[in-house]
């Protein structure tokens, strides 16, 4: 078993009025199956209400599945003695840097995490600089993180879950609220804790050139899996993507409009260097 | 609008005194399509509330058709109605009980006849493409992206000169942010409503806008038509921005000896540029017969 897995996972939202009478059922996440193998990077893309928020708060326990299995580093999400060990396994970085910030001080903030795990505090300060030291932060240790930029307070933020020790590190559109520079420093980021730190990285992102470096694509519509494969499987699909209302890179769109035009280039190309390369051979 | 040597001094004589703008000149006509872009900080956002008065400059004057907004008798709440402010992430800032009440609002407040409210409440509405069965709806059991539309229709029942909008795209997926901009498009060709866009996404300001302001800090670093802006991607690039990816796959192929024309901006415009030069036959053999 992956360090994630779910089997057959069902979430339902259920509304109910003031009397209590269930007003309204609506299945957010419709029978999903996946497993994760530790290390790998994911990227879940799908459109607004699709599902993969849903999906990620579960392997988080911050859901709990309607119907089905969630397992997370071998334990089911769905015991409540187990929540507090999935916590430490699977952390989660969310959308905007300014909720998840609470220290006053970078270094106090990225500490918090590991305090409320009860670590040794000289641990803490073991911990707090190379988490700080990950996310290319650690000279701003003693600064005021109201004062930072986005993408600086984004990399404080998984700083603060890296400082955690998790395996698994899930980030629900970490970029979705920074200029381009944040976004770059945010993706750097995290391709390096993954590919250095061997963390497992889950990302959640609406911009397809992030996810042309995950190990695998998994596409969400209407609470189910509808498309999975690597990056350039995924990316040669470019009219089905479009079914599901979502975009390609903007470079693997103009592949796929000169393809059309009868230039010879190969399918699902991703990079600016790859085009480059191929059209100058 | 006109904008004459503005500065803006933060929180002046104190510790945390920082100059967010630095003698800003603009002329905005009217009916413009501008982008608005710079890094986070770069005081784009504190020009936009310059604009509609909601922060005074510390030196400088503005000149809204004609009228210094800064004359002591000049009438703030008109300034406040001929320039609509959306607010970034604007589906946070609403709060009636239904869809029509919450639009109606700005209106009501201008002091509006309550017939006059809910016509003008409705047209906005109709723009942006809120059909009649949600009026009654509360706005906060609608979609994201209807929300945002919700939130963008209670500035225009305004019916404001000067739409200013800030990051209207944020969080939306794809679908959602095409619906977006091509309704702010729309507004612009049917209303020839004056449009200002800030956004984080060069792909999105060069293929809707006519002119782009590029702001760093503090300053108008570039102000000019997309295509000229975008050719000094380098320069974009350090002062924390982007030019969209198909201007840098164009340059690096010209720096690779392809004779591709450099000013693209999109996809489609990437796509001819190619054809074109592959026609023209530095390779002969990868360009398709067809064409």
């Amino acid at each position: 078993m992956g360090i994630i897995k779910a089997a057959q996972l069902v979430h339902e939202y259920i509304r109910k009025d003031d009397e209590g009478q269930v007003e309204e059922v609506k299945r957010a996440v419709d029978g999903v199956d996946l497993d994760v193998r530790k290390g790998e990077f994911i990227a879940i893309l799908g459109h607004n209400g699709s599902g993969k928020s849903t999906l990620a708060k579960h392997i988080n326990a911050i859901l709990t599945p309607t119907s089905g299995t969630m397992w997370v580093g071998g334990r089911d999400t769905g015991k409540e003695e187990e929540v507090w060990n999935i916590r430490q396994t699977a952390g989660m970085v969310f959308q905007n840097p300014d909720n998840q910030i609470i220290g006053s001080v970078v270094e106090e903030d990225v500490g918090f995490g590991p305090e409320n795990l009860g670590v040794p505090s000289l641990e803490i300060w073991d911990r707090v600089q190379e988490s700080l030291q990950a996310v290319g932060m650690l000279e701003y240790r003693h600064h005021s993180p109201n004062k930072l930029s986005g993408g600086q307070k984004q990399r404080v933020a998984i700083a603060g879950v890296v400082a955690m020790h998790p395996e698994c590190i899930v980030l629900d559109e970490p970029t979705a609220m920074l200029d381009p520079n944040g976004r770059r420093e945010v993706i750097r980021t995290v391709r390096a804790l993954n590919q250095v730190e061997e963390v497992t990285v889950i990302l959640i992102t609406h911009y397809m050139e992030e996810v042309v470096y995950a190990d695998k694509v998994i596409v969400m519509d209407d609470g189910k899996i509808v498309m999975q494969g690597t990056p350039r499987e995924i990316f040669s699909r470019v009219d089905e993507l479009k079914s599901y209302c979502l975009d390609v890179p903007q470079v693997t769109l103009l592949a796929h409009e000169l393809k059309c035009r009868g230039v010879e280039l190969s399918d699902g190309i991703l990079t600016i260097d790859e085009l480059v390369n191929e059209l100058c051979r | 609008m006109k904008i004459e040597h503005l500065n803006y001094i933060y929180a002046e004589n104190t510790a945390y005194q920082m100059q967010a703008l630095k003698d800003i000149n603009l002329t905005i006509e009217d009916g413009e399509f501008i982008g608005l872009i710079g890094h986070t900080g770069s005081g784009k956002s504190t020009l936009t509330q310059h604009l509609n008065g909601l922060l005074r400059a510390t030196d400088g004057r503005i000149l809204f058709n004609g009228e210094n907004i800064y004359e002591k008798d000049y009438d703030m709440r008109k300034l406040r109605a001929k320039v609509g402010l959306v607010f970034q992430y604007p589906e946070h800032q609403l709060f009636e009980v239904d869809v029509l009440s919450d639009v109606c609002f700005g209106p009501k407040n201008q002091g509006l006849s309550g017939e006059e409210t809910a016509a003008r409440a409705k047209e906005a509405l109709r723009l942006t493409g809120i059909s009649e069965d949600l009026y009654h709806w509360s706005p906060f059991d609608l979609s994201g992206g209807q929300k945002r539309r919700v939130a963008i229709a209670g500035v225009l029942a305004m019916e404001p000169e000067i739409l200013i909008l800030d990051e209207p795209t944020a969080g939306l997926d794809p679908r959602g942010r095409d619906e977006i901009l091509g309704l702010i498009a729309k507004l612009h060709e049917e209303k020839h409503i004056t449009v200002i866009l800030v956004s984080h996404s060069m792909e999105d300001v060069a293929r809707y806008v006519e002119r782009i302001i590029v702001m760093n800090r503090g300053e108008v670093l570039f102000d000019d038509a997309p295509k000229a802006v975008f050719a000094h991607y380098q320069k974009l690039e350090q002062v924390g921005l982007a030019a969209p990816q198909v201007t840098y796959v164009v340059n690096r192929l010209k720096e690779r000896g392809l004779p591709v024309r450099t000013d693209v901006t999109t996809v489609e415009e990437a796509r001819d540029a190619i054809l074109e030069a592959l026609r023209q036959g530095k390779s002969p053999d990868k360009a398709g017969g067809s064409v």
